[in-house]
């Protein structure tokens, strides 16, 4: 399933470059602590994290990520978003919990990674 | 389920900030005067094979006439009309200094074929078509696509190039202490300076993870240090190097979910304890020495000829 399928059907918002939404998505991964993300996330997953400081946009860069989710309406830094436009990081933000977006990308078939 | 409005910027709206209307504008300009007849005009669209052109009297723009104009005037008899009862009178011009992004607008805006182009002066300098905008962006693409290509290309040959009986590169990357800022930078430009040269993702995944938890550490733990890439092509060392302040029990530090990281430090979820277990696992060769006061040395090394 395409980025671009999954932005429009679980409603959220993209909020830097649109430049991944062709991404085939490959699977997706929760978790706040940078270094469980960094051991387990692979390319072309999708993040869920409520973390929405600047170090989210060289996670995801250092390893390829579709892209970032960031929950229950955290607001990004200017430097999160400044950062992620330049270095093709696309970080989209929900209201939603992270238990809820991950269940409904569950119920888009996109695979959790272990 | 509700669908937000979604703010994309693509490469292709970043471009049409970075670029002005006068590098895609044509700049050679072909004008009809406002007394010429529409035969002539229609002369001058078919010899140059163009639209429309810009109406100039005394060198000042008056107007500006399309085919448009001349099939109306074909279907009413008119052709021995003047441009001047013809042309369109609403005069938008663009300026040549002016975001692409302004152009763009512009059309979508008013629904026209073609802006006449002015300098500040008010002097026409050329003529823009949408035609000439998605040349430009789709050239200026192609001209990103192949800089990177072309990087990657001279570097994925460099060992080949090289001759000697072993050949090794080292970059260093300098790291500064407390600055989450640039946090990520070296492991990112080491990423890029390997995948240019032609290294297996797999092998990339596994010297960046190391990096970047390395730097991190550095960045959290000291007031700065460096890391020193020694990459051959067959396996690439990297040595972290810090001047403080040292780690007491290493044996405790190596235990996954161990830290001493400050409180604020982990709520942005580094300092999880797992930094230098996940070094561990993605090293083929680890060393870690530390002299409390002194500072740290980190070794790491990774064969690139084994996959995964």
């Amino acid at each position: 399933m395409k980025l671009r399928e999954v932005v429009n059907t679980t409603g959220l918002t993209v909020r830097t470059t649109a430049q991944r939404l062709d991404v085939e998505v490959t699977g997706g991964y929760a978790s706040d602590l940078l270094s469980c993300v960094l051991a387990k996330a692979q390319k072309d997953n999708l993040w869920v994290t409520l973390q929405a400081h600047p170090n989210i946009v060289a996670m995801a860069s250092l390893l390829d990520l579709a892209g970032i989710i960031v929950t229950e309406g955290q607001e990004l830094d200017a430097s999160t978003v400044e950062k992620a436009n330049e270095k093709d990081v696309c970080i989209m933000t929900t209201d939603h919990a992270t238990f809820t977006i991950v269940a409904r990308l569950a119920e888009l078939g996109v695979p959790g990674v272990d | 389920m509700e669908k937000k409005p979604t703010q994309e910027i693509t490469r292709l709206q970043e471009l049409t900030y970075e670029l002005i209307v006068g590098q895609a504008m044509s700049p050679k300009t072909i004008t009809v005067s406002p007394h010429d007849t529409m035969a002539q005009f229609r002369e001058v669209l078919r010899v140059n094979r163009i639209s429309g052109t810009p109406v100039l009297e005394d060198g000042e723009i008056v107007g500006i006439i399309s085919i448009e104009d001349l099939i109306k005037a074909l279907a009413a008899g008119e052709l021995a009309a003047t441009v001047d009862e013809k042309m369109c009178r609403r005069l938008e011009t663009l300026y040549a200094d002016e975001p692409l992004v302004s152009a763009v607008d512009k059309f979508a805006r008013l629904k026209f074929g073609r802006f006449p182009v002015v300098d500040r002066e008010g002097h026409l300098v050329g003529v823009i078509t949408q035609g000439d905008i998605m040349h430009t962006l789709l050239r200026r693409l192609e001209v990103d696509y192949r800089a990177e290509e072309v990087h990657r290309y001279r570097a994925s040959h460099i060992f080949e190039d090289i001759v000697a009986d072993e050949a090794a590169l080292v970059f260093g990357y300098r790291i500064i202490g407390r600055d989450f800022d640039r946090a990520g930078a070296a492991s990112g430009n080491l990423k890029t300076t390997l995948s240019r040269l032609g290294f297996d993702p797999r092998i990339i995944r596994r010297v960046v993870i190391a990096t970047y938890e390395a730097e991190i550490n550095i960045v959290v733990y000291t007031d700065g240090g460096e890391i020193v890439a020694e990459v051959r092509s067959d396996r690439i060392r990297i040595e972290a190097l810090d001047n403080g302040p040292g780690i007491p029990d290493i044996d405790l530090a190596m235990q996954p979910g161990y830290s001493t990281a400050p409180e604020w430090v982990r709520e942005m979820g580094f300092g999880a304890g797992m930094g230098l277990p996940n070094i561990k696992s993605c090293s083929d060769q680890m060393k870690l020495e530390s002299t409390v006061g002194v500072g740290t040395r980190l070794e790491v090394i990774i064969y690139a000829d084994e996959t995964g």
